[in-house]
């Protein structure tokens, strides 16, 4: 029976993490620190969870505590945004490495400076090649289904890594959506017991986390970990599909958005997505082949996937909420740029750079892209291929 | 010992055989060596619970040396070691006689 909730995205978090009830949780309890820690530590007052709750000086901290606390076979959560990420930047390649399948809300905030608290993806881009699986969520439903789906993906004995799930800051952090949730019983069988591979505490079958790893053996550990992401697709498909037995909610690594027959397709990710399914659907009944291939695991990318997707797309459109400076475009565009070579693919793709420190994206927008996109079919990429939607020029 | 491949070793990591530490020699860059003087030494074991590398050998609760293969000569127990004079020196290695 599923309750119908109207809830932000902090708050759908915030449930999702009520329901998954951690063993520890710790948190830097001043900002970057969003309300859905805020309303978690109310569940924790209340006496609606039995999670140990620690609050440290930093967010540094917070993944360190979280770290050890994993190692210590404890299922552990934190949650973060933005500069706050920045801050635990250290650890959370520590706990990617050490194989702890830790889950961790992001709600994706600009890095300043000048000063920004508000959206873009600048913060999970950057760690994008930290080894956490990343999962981008479109609103507060799916903050909710991806942090349910995320624990049972992380702990997965073939994967063993941490998963982000972001939400983009204010535009879904602080919007009010309808939203289902599972009974607190359903939710809890769902995500199960956690056996941990290893754990400090068992003094049965005592193990040391965090040794000195050097020439020797470091680089075959890292190879470990480009196999526990290579698993990671088939789970996280897995996960997505018993979860939509569940809920009526299906997952996938990708949504494709009415692509099929699509002349022109876009490519984004998180709360846009919303927006340009809108567009799509505005655009398919003035009679023009557009569609969306949205992007909800960009940690492990699917390459091949993505370039099946765009096979008979004949004008792509990507747009990417952060920049990579001095490289060629954006991240998603690079991805996708990279996914489509050797594909037998001379589809033009623009990239379209958007939404930096909360900037608005709007329908009109969206349109705009599919308007450029139009006029490109059976030319090459043209040479003003990084473009900027909704600057000042 | 032949190294092993990615696909034989525990992931993150991990020591699966926790304390494997005594059979790797961690001691040989030490630039002090700590001298015991069993005539001095009052059996107060503060060395013992001082010494971050476990390397205060003891047998039926008595200190009976020190493990040089993992001792690193940092002189804490010397420091901590409260009889005068001290029951444990630190000296120069290249002034240790062998
Ligand atoms: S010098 Fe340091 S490592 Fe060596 S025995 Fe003394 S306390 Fe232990
Ligand atoms: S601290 Fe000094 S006196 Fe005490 S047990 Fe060690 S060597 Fe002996």
């Amino acid at each position: 029976m599923a309750r119908r909730l109207t809830l932000t995205g902090n708050d759908a978090g915030a449930e999702a993490m009520r329901q998954i009830d951690p063993d520890v949780v710790a948190a830097f309890p001043i900002t970057p620190q969003t309300e859905l820690m805020h309303k978690f530590a109310e569940h924790v007052a209340d006496g609606d969870v039995k999670a140990e709750f620690v609050l440290v000086e930093s967010e540094h901290s917070a993944m360190s505590a979280t770290v050890g606390a994993a190692a210590a076979g404890a299922r552990a959560m934190t949650a973060t945004s933005a500069n706050g990420l920045a801050l635990m930047w250290e650890i959370v390649y520590i706990a990617a490495s050490y194989r702890l399948p830790i889950v961790m809300p992001v709600i994706n905030r600009a890095l300043s400076g000048p000063i920004n608290i508000h959206c873009d993806h600048s913060d999970t881009m950057g760690c994008r090649d930290s080894g956490w699986i990343q999962l981008y969520s479109e609103g507060a439903q799916e903050v909710y289904d991806n942090l349910l789906q995320a624990v049972r993906i992380a702990e997965d004995p073939d994967v063993l890594l941490p998963v982000m799930v972001t939400f983009d800051g204010f535009i879904i952090s602080h919007t009010a959506e309808v939203l289902d949730a599972l009974e607190d019983a359903e939710a809890r069988k769902w995500v199960g017991e956690y056996l941990p591979k290893y754990s400090l505490l068992n003094t049965e079958d005592p193990v040391t986390f965090g040794p000195l790893d050097l020439q020797d053996y470091y680089f075959e550990h890292k190879r470990q970990q480009v196999e526990g992401m290579r698993a990671a697709p088939d789970v996280i498909r897995r996960v997505g599909r018993e979860y939509g037995e569940l809920t009526g909610r299906p997952y996938d690594l990708l949504e494709r958005y009415r692509t099929d027959d699509a002349d022109l397709v876009i490519i984004a990710l998180g709360s846009t997505c919303g927006t340009a399914k809108t567009v799509v659907d505005w655009m398919r009944d003035e009679g023009k082949k557009v569609g969306l291939l949205k992007i909800r695991a960009f940690r492990p990318f699917q390459e091949k996937e993505v370039a099946e997707s765009l096979k008979g797309a004949q004008a792509i459109g990507v747009l990417d909420r952060s920049i990579s400076f001095g490289a060629p475009g954006g991240p998603v565009h690079k991805e996708i740029r990279a996914a489509l070579y050797g594909a037998d693919c001379d589809t033009p793709i623009v990239n379209y750079i958007y939404g930096l420190g909360g900037r608005d994206i709007s329908t009109d927008h969206i349109r705009t892209v599919f308007e450029e996109l139009e006029k490109l079919p059976g030319s090459p990429t043209p040479e003003d291929n990084i473009r900027f939607i909704g600057l000042r020029e | 010992m032949s190294e092993k491949t990615w696909k034989e070793i525990p992931i993150g990591g991990v020591i699966e055989d926790a304390g494997n530490a005594v059979t790797y020699e961690t001691g040989s860059w030490r630039t002090y060596r700590p001298i015991w003087f069993a005539d001095r030494c009052i059996q107060c074991l503060r060395c013992w619970i001082a010494c971050p590398d476990s390397a205060i050998v003891t047998e039926d609760g008595k200190v009976t040396g020190v493990d040089y293969e993992h001792c690193k000569g940092c002189g804490i127990c010397s420091f901590e070691c409260p009889v005068d004079p001290k029951a444990i020196e630190m000296k120069l290695e290249t002034d240790v006689e062998e």
